[in-house]
């Protein structure tokens, strides 16, 4: 499972700039799907997010001190690790400076 | 119509008409039995027509010895008559005893709902082909051989196994209930899929045969169209896709039967008529929010009758390829979605690509190669193109390669 965390876009980018960025996710995964190593995928919109903490307390947004957080996740197959870290590095999260993908193995794959 | 056209035109027509009421009426456990009988009635058109006059109605005269027959059948075996009768009577208590209704109605239930009982998902799907070839196309057992290049013996063992299949799942000629019939749906569209790419992929020499099996898919197709229960997006963005894949039947042979490659085809060829209806169905499949693998393809068949090389045209095939791939991956539109990502975002990523897909037992995928390298290195795009050639599996495929790098050759 190779999971983003970025910062909302909508907040930082023009709708043109966010068009690209999809258009690029269209594509890289795509490209992970050409190579029939594709198995799901889905984005986590940042409105309406909710925290709910100890003893039922709930927040707007799960932004804590970081501006990066949990946007979307792609499943694929992998024969190994270092397959599914080649498949994030092409990720279009990453041209953000502190956006990262955390690559995850599926117990259930 | 002259007789010796009429009696072959019939056939095609009137034969699985036949089969399926009789079939219905009788159990799937007989579609022998409805077969034969369906077989019967046409030899005696063929001594009968021959020594005297072709009747008025050759279809009605059809139906009546075909009715004549089947219920002479169930006189003279009455064990098999009660059987069939307690069948009748088990599943419509209404009915006193067994009538061959061949009625238009009838027969286009009775078809129907072969269709659904030939794509049990239990027949195998090279089996479900070939028993809707015999079944509702009324397609001879020496034309499914060459269809599928293969011997009427195989055809025939592979029918016969079909059939026992039919009778040992105890497959019922019914229309599926509201619950089940999406999921049946699914089946017998991949079945009417496939018989289409049979037809407009086939390495068979004979081109009618191979535009009928596609207008035998078409057709099927229409008739779950024109039911109300089938009349359901998916079956409405599948036949879009057999439109537009057929209104280039035309330019994609030249004279003499040599395949004509996409660019080089004649677009005055192309058949307007059939784009517009694809492009009807195409709009009738959008309704609902749900999308299945014949939208994407009915929409990427669709942008490709429109020639002209615009950046939009490749950027809505690319996102295309990029969905379908998610929800049903094949080699070829891996290979045809990297040819759109060269279109689109040019070549040196789409090589990049394409060197991911190792498709390395795929002659296409070696052409793909040679197709991105050209203008790029040169001596690069020949080797993959002789890599290619080593590997193609038709003439026509290789002498198609061995033009391109005789071009390259040239120019080099």
């Amino acid at each position: 499972m190779l999971i983003f965390r970025h910062q909302d876009g909508t907040k930082i980018a023009s709708p043109e700039q966010i068009q690209i960025w999809m258009k690029q996710t269209m594509d890289w995964i795509g490209g992970i799907a050409a190579q029939n190593k594709f198995v799901e995928g889905n984005g986590l919109p940042f409105d309406d997010a909710k925290v709910v903490w100890h003893n039922n307390v709930v927040t707007n947004g799960p932004f804590g001190e970081i501006k990066e957080t949990l946007g979307g996740y792609i499943i694929v197959k992998a024969d190994s690790v270092d397959e599914a870290v080649e498949f994030a590095k092409g990720c279009p999260v990453l041209q953000g400076e502190g956006n990262s993908v955390e690559v995850r193995r599926h117990t259930r794959h | 119509m002259e007789q010796p056209e009429l009696i072959p035109h019939l056939f095609r027509t009137e034969f699985r008409k036949i089969t399926s009421v009789l079939c219905k009426a009788f159990g799937i456990e007989n579609i022998q039995i409805a077969e034969d009988i369906a077989s019967e009635t046409f030899l005696a058109a063929l001594e009968t027509w021959t020594y005297q006059s072709i009747p008025p109605n050759p279809s009605a005269w059809l139906y009546s010895v075909a009715r004549n027959k089947a219920l002479n059948y169930l006189q003279r075996n009455q064990l098999f008559a009660q059987k069939i009768a307690l069948q009748v009577k088990q599943s419509d208590p209404g009915k006193e005893e067994l009538d061959i209704d061949l009625s238009d109605q009838n027969i286009t239930d009775s078809q129907l709902q072969m269709l659904f009982a030939i794509c049990h998902p239990a027949i195998p799907a090279e089996a479900q082909i070939a028993l809707a070839l015999r079944i509702l196309c009324g397609f001879g057992i020496e034309e499914i051989a060459n269809a599928f290049l293969c011997t009427k013996e195989t055809i025939n063992k592979r029918l016969f196994r079909a059939k026992e299949k039919l009778r040992t799942e105890n497959v019922n000629i019914v229309f599926p209930g509201e619950a089940e019939i999406s999921n049946r749906l699914k089946t017998v569209l991949t079945t009417l899929y496939l018989l289409f790419n049979e037809g407009y992929y086939s390495e068979s020499q004979d081109t009618v045969l191979r535009e009928d099996l596609c207008l035998e898919a078409t057709r099927l197709t229409y008739l779950l169209i024109e039911n109300e229960k089938t009349n359901l997006p998916d079956v409405n963005a599948l036949l879009a896709l057999m439109c537009f894949h057929s209104s280039r039947f035309e330019a994609r042979k030249d004279r003499n039967g040599e395949p004509v490659l996409y660019d080089d085809q004649d677009e005055t060829l192309w058949n307007y008529e059939l784009i517009a209806k694809g492009a009807y169905f195409l709009h009738q499949a959008s309704h609902g929010n749900k999308f299945s693998k014949y939208h994407l393809e009915a929409t990427i068949a669709y942008w490709d009758t429109r020639k002209a090389d615009t950046k939009e045209k490749w950027e809505n095939i690319l996102q295309l390829y990029n969905l379908l791939l998610q929800i049903a991956y094949s080699p070829i539109a891996a290979l045809n979605r990297t040819y759109a990502l060269s279109k689109a975002n040019g070549k040196p990523e789409a090589i990049a690509a394409a060197e991911k897909l190792q498709l390395t037992d795929n002659h296409y995928y070696y052409t793909l190669l040679g197709e991105l390298y050209t203008g790029i290195d040169n001596e690069k795009a020949i080797d993959h193109y002789l890599q290619a050639v080593s590997i193609a599996k038709t003439n026509a495929d290789r002498q198609m390669i061995q033009q391109k790098i005789a071009r390259l050759t040239q120019e080099g």
